[in-house]
């Protein structure tokens, strides 16, 4: 506890010189964290041995805005290639975007310089998923957890004392500050990557993969592990994970993107109960049952194909060469983000899991991507299925 | 169960190493039939893959000691000599491993990699060939597989990868097929998609399945008997619902019990198995679940037999002292099966 309150009062002060960011009282409206309005990322296909061309563009994050609120866990999932890293990389600013906007607190960092971003960085950590690849081997726990506090200028007794302190609030003995990673299995190594991001007090933690390495009984530890820290230093999280089922317990909202665009933001158990993009549904029904009976007697729409080629993506929705329920106006009109209740958002012409009413109440998303129709969903159009669900949950 | 196509019995691994003998496979028996598909499951290092790579015979190494015995329709696998296994190897028993870029060489275009693999086990002319690797690509789901045996690896997707590995490992019609891991590395949608290509694949050729993975979802998918290890030692074997639905080991129950399942409602927190599995230079004396184990007790120390423990499923068997009817009580955590006292982070 006695971290917790270091952690918050050093944050407190060291918001108190910065004009830009002010803490909210406690009982005001959420406020935004992290914004993202339109952001863009391509990378370029280059081409030949002496002038280097630009010959095509991968279309990594295609106009996505988003927004993440102070002490809050948004889970971003996808296949792999769908630039769900990608776009937590320029959100930190680990990438700089092609187009769009990226406020942080409300300052604009789209672009921002490094030693603009300086001070920023401190308030933003990253977690990686391979645990053995991101921590130096010839570096002991208090060297790799103290580096981002020795950059501070914090005196060397103080750091050992504080690394002590950090390593058993996640979880390790702190008689182990002076052991290699390679004396640690996959899961301590993962808490010392975790210890290392708390070291510089950040407010936001992007988390990409940081369970996927590990095993089942190790990854529930770390997943609670993460819950407990946010409780106690009042984190936000990004939480990257190709696995629905991870990114659940730490997740108030879920966002879901499929070749760079986002398809559907969801509050976070909504998502599970009622899928409205027929995207998720695949996703949701492809991850299998640990029930053998249940299994058997499921239905499962197993998707065909793979995600098609992110330097020439589908025209309009993206998904409709793979969606059983693509028509026409699929292939035509790029669907807008629909809001429905719950500020329940999906990018589908044909949604899933809704009564015609919640379908008809539906207004256009002030997040939907500048390229998309203004064709708002209608209740003829919903699959068969979709009708009969009763009103969103609570 | 079909003809007896595999019988493991008292399987023993150890490598020595710096740091002392690593005992990896300790006493390890099975059987497999024709037709049939064997998950081995369990958590990193307790042993499974050292399971698979021995069958292979990718175990001899100057520094490993194997003994018992592995036998393939009768033909002793273990003492087999190495000229013989290469033609096991890849012939009668074919591989799929968990990462297919590592598994494939790079510049080598994919077709002619099968070609290789089907000319190393039979006389037969290239043309030939390349038509049945052609075949078998198309076999796995590969679209345009005439086109596609001329590209390499890299222009692959992952998924894709996976289907050449298999397509590779099955052009010589192997009898048993190890898949280590087989959808690891791939997204859930393609999971779905391999899984399905090996059940279809297994009904097909009647070939017997052995697939090694950590994750119960997948094993409730295709396979029809379940061997659990932990740290070397088979801890619980039976068929699927068996395991599922009268779990004996309190291994199994914390396996088990920590799936995170999309389908239920979300527990407050996951529960988990504290700590972690043992060190197999010096593992804990008797149970080696022991020091995990809420349930521990005296007799815990010494190491229980695999034998079954329940009349009514003599091929269910176990590794645990406690009585069936004192399991039947403890497994059971808030209403599900799970190991009691899932504990949190040592605060």
């Amino acid at each position: 506890m006695s971290t917790a309150d270091r952690h918050s009062r050093a944050r407190d002060a060291s918001l108190a010189g910065d004009a830009v960011a002010v803490r909210p009282p406690p009982d005001a409206q959420p406020r935004p964290l992290l914004e993202a309005e339109h952001l863009v990322v391509y990378f370029p296909v280059k081409a030949g041995l002496l002038i280097n061309r630009t010959v095509a563009e991968v279309h990594a994050v295609d106009d996505v805005s988003f927004q993440l609120m102070e002490g809050e866990t948004v889970g971003i999932v996808g296949e792999s290639g769908c630039g769900k890293t990608t776009l937590a990389r320029a959100l930190i600013r680990l990438l700089e975007p092609t187009a769009g906007t990226i406020r942080f607190r409300g300052r604009d960092i789209s672009h921002a310089n490094r030693r603009e971003l300086r001070p920023v960085r401190r308030q933003m950590q990253m977690v990686f998923q391979d645990p053995q690849g991101s921590l130096n081997p010839r570096k002991r726990a208090i060297q790799i957890v103290g580096a981002p506090m020795r950059m501070q200028g914090t005196p060397r007794n103080e750091i050992e004392r504080q690394v002590r302190e950090l390593l058993e609030r996640v979880g390790l003995n702190p008689e182990h500050v002076n052991r290699f990673p390679h004396e640690f299995s996959g899961g301590q190594r993962q808490r010392i990557g975790v210890a290392r991001a708390l070291a510089v007090e950040p407010t936001l933690i992007l988390l990409d993969e940081p369970v996927s390495a590990l095993d089942v009984s190790i990854q529930a530890q770390v997943i609670n592990l993460l819950d407990d820290l946010q409780d106690g230093f009042g984190l936000s999280y990004v939480f990257v994970a190709h696995d629905l089922s991870v990114v659940r317990h730490v997740s108030d909202r879920i966002a879901v993107m499929y070749l760079g665009k986002l398809v559907e933001i969801s509050p976070g158990e909504e998502l599970y109960i009622k899928p409205i993009h027929p995207y998720t549904q695949a996703l949701l029904a492809a991850i299998p049952i640990p029930d053998p009976k249940e299994n058997r007697a499921r239905q499962r729409p197993v998707v065909k194909g793979e995600p098609p080629n992110p330097i020439s993506p589908p025209s309009a929705c993206r998904f409709h060469p793979r969606c059983p329920y693509a028509t026409e106006i699929c292939r035509t009109v790029e669907p807008p983000l629909s809001e429905y209740a719950n500020g329940h958002l999906a990018a589908c012409h044909h949604p899933l899991n809704l009564t015609a009413g919640q379908i008809a109440a539906a207004r256009r998303s002030a997040l939907s991507p500048r390229t998309a129709g203004d064709e708002l969903p209608v209740a003829s159009r919903a699959p068969s299925g979709g009708a009969d669900a009763s009103g969103a949950s609570n | 169960m079909s003809e007896r196509l595999l019988e493991v019995e008292s399987l023993q691994v150890s490598f020595v190493t710096d740091e002392g003998t690593v005992q990896a496979v300790d006493e390890v028996s099975f059987a497999l039939g024709s037709g049939e598909v064997l998950a081995i499951v369990g958590e990193s290092g307790c042993g499974k893959s050292v399971t698979a790579m021995t069958l292979m015979g990718l175990t001899r190494l100057p520094n490993a000691r194997c003994s018992g015995s592995a036998k393939l329709r009768g033909e002793e696998l273990l003492t087999a000599p190495e000229r013989r296994m290469r033609e096991i190897r890849g012939g009668e028993i074919a591989m799929i491993f968990q990462d297919p870029m590592s598994a494939l060489n790079p510049v080598q275009r994919v077709g002619d990699q099968i070609v290789e693999q089907i000319r190393a086990h039979e006389e037969i002319a290239k043309g030939p060939a390349l038509a049945r690797a052609i075949a078998a690509m198309d076999r796995v789901g590969i679209p345009r597989a005439a086109e596609r045996a001329r590209a390499f690896p890299h222009e692959f997707s992952g998924g894709m990868r996976q289907r050449v590995m298999i397509a590779m490992a099955l052009s010589s019609s192997p009898s048993l097929l190890i898949a280590d891991e087989p959808t690891t590395a791939l997204d859930v949608t393609i999971q779905a998609q391999i899984l399905h290509e090996i059940g279809r694949l297994r009904a097909e050729t009647n070939a017997g399945v052995i697939l090694v993975t950590h994750d119960l979802g997948v094993v409730a998918d295709i396979a029809d008997r379940i061997v659990v290890m932990y740290a070397g030692r088979i801890v619980e074997q039976g068929s699927l619902d068996e395991l599922f639905y009268d779990p004996q080991h309190p291994y199994t129950w914390g396996l088990l019990g920590s799936i995170a399942r999309v389908d239920r409602e979300r527990p407050p927190r996951l529960p988990t198995i504290a700590g972690q599995p043992p060190s197999l230079v010096s593992p804990p004396r008797g149970c080696h679940f022991r020091p995990r184990c809420p349930h521990e007790f005296a007799r815990c120390t010494e190491v229980p037999p695999l034998e079954s423990r329940l009349a009514e499923a003599p091929e269910h068997r176990d590794r645990c002292w406690l009585s069936p009817q004192e399991k039947r009580a403890k497994r059971v955590v808030d209403g599900q099966i799970g190991l009691a006292g899932g504990t949190t982070v040592v605060a």
